[in-house]
């Protein structure tokens, strides 16, 4: 008769349980360490996998009932946004010029996060981490789905949508994103595990998908608001895996403190770097701004990373040295990178433009030591140049850094008006990082980035035109052949927003949809 | 002791949620943005199952929550009738 007596629902942790660490076994026909080969080169000793505390209990079944959800309501939004035409409602289509980077620079990067949990959730040996990687994995092909079919309804009307499968492994901006997951995913899996689930989740996306996708809804993009905030809830589980991953290491053994805390530096430090575009995204490229790049940095990473840090430092971890250039830097970086992209904007997937009077005046209030200083008479210079029929485009090529591939365009902190750069020697040939941050990475690991695929160098080595370029031949022009080669339209998808195709048709579309 | 935070989108069914912590939790202090809702409170943040359901007037999983969550900080500690963010462990 037992057998036949209903038995009570069991609690969440012992569903949990079940789910996760009842479904694992360990190997017998062959050695675990020949299964499992690559969770012990990087030097971190794990004791005992069983310690793995897993933040959110979520077991596979609900995992599918609650993305199921999510994915309706996203899909029902982002169909009622394209048949009302919701792109007309936006404060102004500048704000289109956030999204062409977000797909070329953001979206193929959820694409290879998706590779890598894919790639990390087979290599660790311990059920929980496992589960979960592969609920991240999965996590992130929605996330690059989403995020393409909600761009493509803007792809049907503006330009710079059409190849970000292409420009992603060609174009020289998008190698900055390109290469820190191309570092990431060539690391060991606990690297990795630091590299995205700490920096790219902790670090970068609370500042890309919480204020920088509130101020997409605030200019009226329903579409990104909801891929951005979609995506977001899948990260507040990825972060915690990531912090979790953190503290098992830390726990499992002493000797994996100076490892995880040499990661700690380097991914602090490459996400940082990374952020400089949203940075630039947030003060310069939303019409509308819901807070300054230096107000998020204050409150998503100053105050929310420290209380991370505050957490680690019983283990020992120290806070990252390159803390201290991020703060000096948060009052410049997003100045300097669209000072940079408005220069080199015939070179660029979309279109760049000069902040406006009243614009110049809120970057003026919100960063009252820096800008009118250092940026805005430069700024309103460009402004009356371009007023003038002299819009400034810059010819020459930047110098990149070896690590992160940013151009050198920062300053050093202790003097605003100096470009910073350093110099390392490798086996007789000079390398250039950007700032001590990035030349303490190469310093490290120079057999890795020696090995970068620089844009700027692979340009004038002649590996990006067209095959049927033929630079010897008199008149040869050097620029228009690197755009074709980057299926870029010259003179379409490059060049000020001032009388861009985008421009005018955003105009006038707009004007039909207000009156008859 | 570290502040920590939880952020929800700003719709109908995460309003019941975020009065929730709001009656648990006197320390809370809402700050409300485009879209978006984020909770500051400076030691932790709890949000309870009973309440929630008291406030919408059904019956309510408390991982429902993942439908509406933005984002979080701090540790998280989950079980049926409890989900907890905090600092401390």
């Amino acid at each position: 008769m037992d057998d036949l007596k209903a038995a009570k629902k069991l609690g969440l942790k012992e569903r949990y349980a079940l789910m996760t660490r009842g479904l694992g076994w360990d190997t017998s026909y062959q050695p675990m360490d020949k299964v499992f080969p690559y969770d012990k080169f990087e030097g971190i000793k794990i004791h005992d996998w069983s310690k793995w505390e897993d933040p959110f209990r979520m077991t596979m079944d609900a995992y599918w009932k609650y993305q199921a959800e999510k994915e309706r309501k996203l899909y029902a939004i982002i169909d009622a946004f394209a048949q009302n035409n919701g792109h007309l409602t936006l404060t102004d289509a500048r704000y289109i010029n956030t999204l062409k980077l977000f797909i070329t620079g953001i979206s193929p990067l959820e694409y290879m996060a998706h590779r890598g949990f894919a790639h990390v959730g087979r290599q660790l040996r311990g059920v929980g981490p496992r589960v979960a990687c592969l609920m991240q994995s999965l996590d992130e092909i929605r996330h690059v789905q989403t995020q393409v079919h909600s761009m493509s309804n803007y792809n049907k009307y503006y330009n710079g949508f059409h190849a970000f499968t292409h420009m992603i492994e060609r174009v020289w901006y998008l190698s900055v994103p390109r290469s820190f997951f191309d570092d990431a995913i060539t690391a060991g899996p606990f690297e990795f595990m630091i590299a995205i689930g700490f920096s790219f989740e902790y670090v970068l996306t609370n500042l890309l998908f919480v204020p920088f996708i509130s101020g997409a809804a605030y200019n009226g993009d329903m579409g990104a608001m909801t891929f951005g905030f979609s995506a977001q809830s899948d990260e507040a589980r990825h972060m915690t895996l990531g912090l979790e991953c953190i503290k098992f290491m830390l726990e499992q053994d002493p000797d994996n403190l100076p490892i995880v805390q040499r990661w700690i530096d380097k991914w602090t430090w490459r996400g940082t770097r990374v952020l400089t575009l949203v940075g630039m995204m947030m003060d310069y490229m939303l019409p509308k701004r819901v807070m300054s790049w230096k107000e998020a940095w204050e409150i998503y990473f100053e105050q929310n990373g420290g209380a991370l840090f505050n957490d680690l430092a019983r283990y020992g971890i120290k806070v990252p040295d390159c803390i201290g250039q991020a703060t000096v830097d948060k009052e410049h970086i997003s100045h300097q990178a669209w000072a940079t992209f408005y220069q080199y904007g015939a070179a660029a997937d979309f279109h760049t433009w000069m902040p406006k009077p009243d614009e110049m005046d809120w970057l003026s209030q919100k960063y009252p030591n820096t800008f009118d200083k250092y940026y805005r008479p430069r700024f309103e210079y460009w402004a009356e140049q371009h007023k003038q029929g002299k819009r400034f485009y810059n010819n020459t090529l930047p110098m990149l850094c070896q690590v992160c591939q940013i151009p050198m365009l920062f300053t050093e902190p202790s003097d605003p008006t100096q470009i910073c750069y350093r110099e390392s020697d490798y086996k007789g040939e000079k390398y250039h990082t950007c700032s001590d941050g990035c030349k303490s990475i190469f310093d490290h690991e120079p057999e890795k980035y020696v090995q970068a695929w620089l844009p700027v160098h692979q340009i004038y080595q002649g590996n990006c035109f067209p095959a049927d370029a033929d630079p010897s031949k008199p008149g040869f022009e050097p620029l228009p052949e690197v755009l074709k080669y980057y299926h870029l339209n010259n003179g379409r998808d490059n060049l000020d927003y001032e009388g861009s195709e985008d421009q005018k048709n955003f105009t006038a579309w707009r004007d039909l949809a207000t009156k008859n | 002791m570290s502040t920590v935070f939880i952020a929800f989108q700003k719709t109908e069914d995460a309003r019941g949620v975020i009065d929730a912590i709001l009656q648990d939790n006197p320390a809370a202090i809402v700050n409300e943005q485009p879209a978006m809702v984020r909770i500051e409170s400076p030691e932790a943040i709890t949000i309870k199952r009973a309440t929630v359901e008291d406030l919408i007037g059904r019956r309510y999983d408390l991982q429902e929550m993942q439908i509406h969550l933005i984002t979080l900080s701090g540790h998280v500690d989950e079980s049926d009738d409890e989900f907890k963010v905090s600092w401390t462990r």
